[in-house]
């Protein structure tokens, strides 16, 4: 192996364990680890099992809100959110068919909601404004319909 | 020393019998579906994005979501499965002196396997009953032969792995002691992967069948999805490694060079074999139900396959100074100037080298967590994927076909027809630029993929969107006419170009590299190494959905 060959391979080597050890920064010393909740629940029975029997918004501190919402082919429930500016929301999701895709345009919440599992994500809405919430994964004929807003205001 | 005069001396008798006809007549058929796949998948394609840019609806009897899951199947299972079959085993037959007739029959038959599954998939895909996208995440449910079909295409790809595999282990018997010609070599690797990377497939689907015949109430829908992207991950390095054998062994030959470093070389095949396949879950770094901790552990593993290509990118960069200056560039930079740029046999693999260097930046950037969350299922994605496979390892199939196609058909590549695969090029790279470049972009923006034109009730950041959609149809049309150049291509080298010999280029090694240490054709002992690294990325994590599992799902559809 000739020197330069081992010179970038050693660059290489350190270029990776950087995004490593930076990944790994992020998800276990600042907590910004991606969404990965481990409750289960009966996908049948999501109407009868609180949280979900009672969808909708909650607040819950100092300009801090809890959504409680489920998904399903093509809607969200509950839908039209609207909060203060400023506010930290914690999102508990689940599914009562199949998979979905929890994304808010323009913020970093973007979640897979799959039946069976709660999932759970938080978000800080410091800008005012209407914001777009989408399903990003392909769930049937009405896919491209299931939308709904969060408005802060 | 006694490998390389071995070597030269088959390829030697190659050279003057050619091709044997029979071996021959098998890989013609397998890159005769690959391009038909190509022609009907491009067309889809285009379909989608007009679509997209709101600029086409489609009728009501055909569905948006039932041409993507045909333009799907068609090109990352058909096109490419064909593909690398048809080539590795012309390859075979050149390098090992041959396919034994055993063989050449587990070849036909694994050919008649795939065809009939695909059959079967692709009626209820024709007839909406299996608009459920190539990766068929229960619950949504197919009908059954959609998956009866899946089985049949794994079973007919497991034919062809076994068949390279007695091919190989029947020369290694009248070799014994000799390195693996380095192209089968790079076969053995690939076949490998194709034969343990589609077992979690194989096993989802056979969860899948009895559930979507009624049979049993549900389904585990974490187990199915993790199985499935255990072979989905894996799938993808495998069309990568087949791109690369073709930059490692082809490509020096195509510009009067000699390979890299053999030793190296070899490597690079062993670590990208067993690192493989636990990476799966940088597909689903965002599912509720996976412990960050096992997430972290396969980002780490898809990030180790980086390395591997980035010492692929040293050893081609140096093959081509090398070459270029023994060819008189000086200075520098000089010897790039002396390149064939005007070989469509070098210019296309040229292209997919580079385009790699940017989709790989992009893959090394996405598996990173927090990132991944910004892009995940946008559109971002389906740039990324027409960069990585649509062009790096689909330009350098191209070129691939420019040599090969010929090389069965006993015919000859014309100046006319290179000079078509040149311009060929150049319009793929820059409708995937507009295509590609836009999606990325628009992905960034929060446009989802595998979506319908929409506007969301007039939403006003979805209609933000819209001129990046409308690039992206732009890129679009662009794509297909370089589709309809290459099928020409193809089809015109395999039944009309002038009669005569083609070589299949393999380049020799440097004359200095003439030791290869044995130890490197020890595959019981890679794959030994990759089944323990894949226990160690999976066991945990599947027993825990198996034993944790909520109640399971029932089939659903809803389309
Ligand atoms: C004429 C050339 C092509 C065009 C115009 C085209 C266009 C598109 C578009 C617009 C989408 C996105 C649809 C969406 O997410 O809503 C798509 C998806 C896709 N394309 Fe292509 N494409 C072309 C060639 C290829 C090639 C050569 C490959 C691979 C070998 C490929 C593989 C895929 C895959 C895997 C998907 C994702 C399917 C899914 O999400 O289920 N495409 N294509
Ligand atoms: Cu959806
Ligand atoms: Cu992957």
């Amino acid at each position: 192996m000739s020197k330069s060959e081992m010179i970038w391979l050693a660059l290489s080597f350190g270029m990776l364990m950087a995004f490593m050890l930076a990944t790994g920064y992020q998800t276990f010393a600042l907590e910004m680890g991606p969404p990965s909740h481990g409750e289960t629940i009966d996908p049948q029975k999501v109407d009868e099992t609180a949280p979900f029997d009672q969808p909708g918004i909650k607040k819950i501190g100092e300009n801090e809100y809890e959504v409680v919402m489920t998904m399903q082919i093509f809607s969200f429930n509950p839908s039209d959110i609207e909060i203060p500016a400023g506010a930290t929301v914690h999102f508990i999701l689940t599914s009562k068919d199949v998979t979905h895709g929890f994304q808010v345009a323009g913020t970093n919440i973007n979640a897979m909601v799959m039946p069976g599992h709660i999932q759970k994500i938080t978000q800080t809405f410091d800008r005012p404004g209407e914001y777009l919430v989408l399903c990003n994964e392909y769930c049937g004929a009405g896919h491209q319909l299931m939308s709904t807003t969060i408005n802060v205001k | 020393m006694e490998t390389a005069l071995k070597e030269s001396y088959i390829q030697k008798v190659n050279r003057y019998m050619g091709l044997q006809r029979e071996d021959a007549r098998i890989s013609k058929s397998y890159l005769f579906v690959a391009f038909v796949a190509l022609l009907l998948g491009g067309i889809l394609g285009l379909l989608q994005g007009l679509n997209r840019a709101g600029m086409l609806e489609l009728p009501y009897w055909l569905n948006y979501y039932q041409v993507l899951t045909a333009h799907g199947v068609l090109l990352v299972l058909v096109l490419t499965a064909f593909f690398t079959i048809g080539y590795f085993y012309a390859g075979l037959s050149h390098t090992l002196g041959g396919l034994l007739p055993k063989v050449r029959k587990m070849a036909w038959i694994g050919f008649s396997l795939k065809i009939v599954g695909f059959v079967f998939a692709v009626i209820p895909i024709l007839l909406n009953q299996a608009s459920v996208l190539y990766t068929f995440y229960p619950p949504m449910a197919a009908s059954p032969y959609f998956y009866i079909g899946l089985v049949l295409i794994v079973l007919g790809v497991w034919m062809c792995a076994f068949g390279a595999f007695i091919n190989v282990a029947h020369w290694r018997k009248n070799n014994r002691g000799q390195n693996l010609p380095i192209f089968s070599f790079f076969a053995t690797g690939v076949f490998v992967l194709l034969f343990f990377g589609s077992i979690p497939v194989a096993i989802e689907v056979f969860m899948i069948i009895p559930w979507a015949f009624g049979w049993v109430e549900t389904i585990n829908v974490m187990l199915s999805r993790t199985l499935f992207w255990a072979f989905g991950h894996t799938l993808v390095n495998i069309w990568y490694l087949t791109a690369v054998s073709a930059w490692y062994v082809i490509v020096p030959k195509v510009i009067g060079g000699r390979r890299f470093s053999d030793t190296l070389t070899r490597i690079v095949v062993i670590l990208l074999v067993v690192m493989n396949i636990p990476g799966g879950f940088h597909h689903q770094i965002v599912d509720p139900g996976i412990s960050q901790e096992v997430k972290f552990l396969h980002v780490f593993m898809s990030l180790s396959i980086a390395f591997p290509s980035l010492m692929t990118a040293y050893a081609m960069f140096s093959v081509f100074e090398r070459t270029g200056r023994k060819q008189g560039g000086k200075g520098l930079l000089g010897w790039y100037k002396k390149l064939p740029w005007g070989d469509v046999r070098f210019l296309a693999p040229m292209i997919a080298m580079i385009a790699f260097i940017v989709g790989g930046a992009g893959g090394i950037v996405q598996s990173t967590n927090q990132l991944n969350q910004v892009v995940h299922n946008t559109m971002w994605i389906v740039g990324h994927f027409h960069i990585t496979v649509g062009t790096s390892v689909i330009l350098t199939f191209f070129g691939i076909t420019y040599w090969l196609v010929p090389y069965i058909s006993n015919r000859t590549l014309t100046p006319k027809i290179n000079r078509l695969g040149v311009i060929q090029t150049f319009i793929w790279t820059v409708g995937m630029l507009f295509m590609a470049g836009s999606m990325h972009y628009v992905g960034l923006l929060g446009a989802p993929r595998r979506t319908s034109y929409t506007t969301y009730g007039e939403s006003a950041t979805a209609m933000g969107w819209d001129p990046f959609m409308i690039l992206i149809a732009i890129g679009g049309v662009l794509l297909i006419v370089g589709v309809l150049l290459q099928v020409y291509a193809v089809f015109h080298l395999m039944f009309r170009a002038p009669k005569g010999k083609t070589e299949f280029p393999i380049a020799e090694r440097e004359e200095h590299d003439t030791y290869t240490p044995y130890w490197t054709e020890r595959w019981g002992n890679w794959i030994v190494i990759m089944l323990l690294l894949i226990a160690m990325g999976y066991v945990i994590p599947i027993v825990d959905f198996t034993i944790n599992a909520p109640p399971g799902s029932p089939p659903i559809k809803t389309w």
